[in-house]
């Protein structure tokens, strides 16, 4: 069953990335919204969450929310796929469930 | 698809409630079914008639009212998170003996086996909150 997480706050500020990426079973996917999109920046003190787990789990980020926060798309972790709300829609079609690391 | 969503966060205190009105007019554009909206913990602040935000913001609980009206979506605030916040109707006005009431137009009252009965009937549950 594949699952997509949901994370909607920094790993600088909550530890629910850290949990979320512990628990997910490989080959799940993992959407970054809101303040969870600062996870997804490379060269931060945290960027090692997701740059080890990447390998194990597809990663994406809300593109509205980088720009609500005057972040820069060339700054992401390499592998990060930056959708829509429209892709958003699409991955929890397809995906069999969806959760959010509240 | 047949998609119902849980809003627990009230509305202006992070971005949950507007993320979760991006996301309902994004699936209803893509063609899906929105079956109920469930507002739980300080989500139900979303259900106020009686917010006046500036008129350069975002009026969230109008613009939940709107979606519902076009697209015909149950927007439901769970009883007893809308009793502690004052969340009141006109069955709750009686009940409780208030002197008014404030719920939104498209809102109603109702309770957890609404959340559950969501969560049966749809084929995805989508949570937002804090």
């Amino acid at each position: 069953m594949s699952i997509l997480h949901t994370v909607n706050k920094s790993t600088y500020e909550r530890d629910t990335l850290e949990a979320c990426v512990r628990l997910a079973a490989k080959g799940g996917s993992v959407l970054l919204i809101e303040d969870g999109v600062y996870s997804a920046m490379s060269g931060g003190n945290k960027s090692s969450v997701i740059e080890n787990a990447k390998g194990d789990l597809s990663f994406y980020v809300l593109g509205p929310d980088i720009k609500a926060r005057g972040l820069s798309e060339d700054r992401l972790i390499d592998g990060i796929k930056v959708i829509d709300y429209k892709g958003f829609v699409e991955l929890t079609v397809s995906n069999d469930t969806v959760s959010a690391w509240l | 698809m047949k998609i119902s969503i849980q809003v627990s966060e009230g509305p202006y205190n992070h971005e949950a409630s507007v993320t979760a009105i991006n996301y309902v007019k994004a699936a209803l554009e893509a063609g899906h079914e929105i079956f109920r909206v469930f507002f739980y913990h300080d989500g139900v602040n979303n259900g106020t008639k009686f917010a006046t935000p500036p008129q350069d913001d975002m009026n969230i609980q109008k613009t939940w009212s709107e979606l519902a009206a076009a697209h015909n979506i149950d927007l439901v605030v769970c009883v007893a998170a809308a009793q502690r916040r004052g969340i009141v109707d006109q069955g709750e006005m009686e009940r409780n003996k208030k002197d008014g009431m404030n719920i939104m137009d498209g809102f109603r009252i109702s309770g957890l086996g609404q959340l559950i009965e969501a969560g049966i009937e749809s084929d995805r549950l989508v949570v937002f909150g804090d």
